[in-house]
């Protein structure tokens, strides 16, 4: 078992416009993309239950030109809102580095 | 077909190297285009009409852009003036632009295109059903149309029509980072989907190479594919940078929105011609069949006063969560109090975060977190007007460091302050509003454009 933050590049998380927060997981090694593809546990599933919310509010795109898994929710809170602690969204991607592939 | 679109930068006053503006100019652009603003810093500049960049930044990117321009005699195209893309954007970056013309000497013809939306004219159409939230937006009221500053995103339509009346320069309001760069090409005859792709590839200048900096690109877009060059020889694109750029920013990484239809680059392929150029083909451009225009709209929700603090003593801090709704409640008496009733509890709120106990992800926390050694304490104050808010944060202040902790007898100073007094005052704080689109009659029909003679 590896944890995902040792098998990709950058693990990142970003505001995709004010509503939505994304997660870009990036290889720069095929294999590993691979690997993890292939693992499957990479799922909508896991990350309604890493992010509290329901699947159908879930993108998650394997992007194999770009050697990439993304994955987009709706944001908690808009960005700037009353309560928003993360104004830019980039320090919301640590519980993926720690998913065990 | 070949046309060629320089990007020198990712934003006006960002900056890039004035060699590489050189070489792009060597490489004979059919156009230079830029985009001057975005949301992503948030709602305050919309909010407050303040522009990102300083005027000195931005007067040096705009100096050597527009007597690149004049060298090449083709369109300089900039868009979402100010950051916020407000009329007041606009006119502060023509400003500018006159002022730089004055001083180089440069003779053009300027469009300045005009994007705010009146929220009489919102509010009118609210009502009638006519605006559309998109999947996921806030709640919107009649009432938050009116509080709101409120500006449509243009696509290329109006910059075209500004082309067609021989505009060389042209200052747009908000517009579509994208439409900026598509929009000669697209006159050209180019392959929709290609100039769409290549558009949305090089809106954030050289933020795609595999050093990510501030400076310029330049795309080829040729029947078939368009390829990708950095301007500074020092810097390349790989077919994975360049793949990896549509991920940045974009909820979906295949298909992207513009006004007139989505961007489709799930089928798009990569190739490295050199060790610095991308070739990209197979990107296609499904039209809509309704053009619609998103509108972007900030709030005020009024002023905010903060206070910064820490805990040492893991007593106090873990029984925050006991001593905070008593603190929240004698808050609420004593405002009453103070303010006479004239201050409703809903139009103020105290609310604090503890940096330690999982403020940076709050609801989103999913893991077990250790406890610290200490706790930062931030508490925001918002009330109405900044006056009221400050006055409540002084009492929030003092009683908050002397909260009254079960098992120690006596006073105690709960919490330690950086500073005093402890209060900050932060200003107006403001809501995105919007994130909705109204479907107009004709895509130039919510956007004003003036034309003008420098000399």
């Amino acid at each position: 078992m590896q944890r995902l933050g040792d098998l990709c590049s950058l693990i990142r998380s970003k505001n995709a416009g004010p509503f939505y927060l994304t997660f870009d997981i990036m290889f720069n090694d095929q294999a590993n993309y691979d690997q993890v593809k292939k693992s499957n546990i990479i799922s909508k599933s896991l990350v309604s239950t890493l992010y509290k919310l329901e699947e159908g509010k879930i993108q998650l795109v394997f992007h194999d030109a770009a050697q990439a898994i993304k994955i987009s929710i709706p944001r908690p809170i808009f960005q700037c809102e009353p309560g928003d602690s993360d104004c830019y969204g980039g320090q919301q991607y640590v519980p993926l580095q720690n998913i065990l592939i | 077909v070949e046309v060629r679109v320089l990007a020198p930068t990712g934003v006006i006053g960002a900056g890039f190297k004035k060699e590489s503006l050189e070489r792009g100019i060597s490489l004979k652009p059919h156009v230079i285009a830029c985009d001057a603003g975005s949301t992503d810093s948030g709602p305050y500049s919309l909010g407050s009409e303040t522009p990102k960049f300083s005027r000195d930044a931005c007067k040096r990117d705009m100096q050597l852009l527009l007597a690149a321009r004049q060298r090449l005699n083709v369109p300089l195209i900039i868009g979402s003036c100010g950051t916020n893309g407000r009329d007041v954007g606009v006119d502060w970056m023509a400003e500018l632009v006159k002022e730089i013309a004055k001083e180089q000497k440069l003779l053009f013809k300027l469009a300045l295109i005009y994007s705010n939306q009146s929220s009489f004219f919102i509010a009118e159409q609210y009502r009638e059903g006519k605006i559309n939230p998109l999947e996921v937006a806030p709640e919107l009221s009649e009432v938050n149309i009116l509080n709101s500053n409120i500006v449509g995103m243009m696509g290329t339509e109006p910059l075209s029509a500004a082309l067609d009346k021989g505009a060389d320069v042209i200052l747009a309001g908000r517009a579509s980072d994208s439409a900026l760069y598509a929009v000669v090409p697209e006159r050209m005859g180019a392959s929709k989907g290609l100039v769409w792709h290549a558009a949305k590839t090089i809106e954030c200048g050289a933020a795609c190479c595999t050093t990510p900096s501030a400076d310029g690109l330049i795309a080829y877009i040729r029947d078939d594919h368009f390829d990708i060059e950095p301007l500074d020889l020092e810097l390349a694109v790989s077919p994975l940078s360049i793949a990896a750029h549509t991920l940045y920013e974009n909820a979906n990484p295949y298909l992207l929105t513009e006004p007139s239809g989505v961007v489709d680059t799930k089928a798009a392929t990569y190739k490295a011609i050199n060790d610095r150029v991308v070739r990209v083909t197979g990107s296609k451009f499904h039209e809509t069949e309704k053009y619609s225009i998103k509108l972007e709209g900030s709030e005020c929700i009024g002023y905010e006063t903060v206070i910064i603090g820490g805990i040492r003593d893991p007593k106090i801090f873990n029984m925050l969560p006991k001593l905070l709704p008593k603190a929240q409640d004698y808050f609420k008496a004593r405002i009453a109090d103070i303010f006479a009733g004239k201050l409703s509890e809903d139009s103020y709120s105290i609310g604090y975060r503890f940096y330690g106990l999982g403020a940076v992800m709050g609801t989103l926390e999913t893991e077990k977190l250790n406890e610290p050694s200490e706790v930062g304490v931030l508490i925001t104050v918002k009330a109405p007007t900044q006056e009221i808010s400050k006055k409540i944060a002084a009492l929030v202040a003092h009683v908050s460091s002397h909260l009254p902790i079960p098992g120690y007898e006596g006073l105690i100073s709960s919490i330690a302050y950086p500073f005093s007094p402890p209060e900050i005052e932060r200003g107006a704080s403001y809501r995105f509003s919007l994130n909705h689109v109204i479907y107009p009659e004709h895509p130039t029909a919510l956007f004003r454009t003036e034309l003008m003679e420098i000399k």
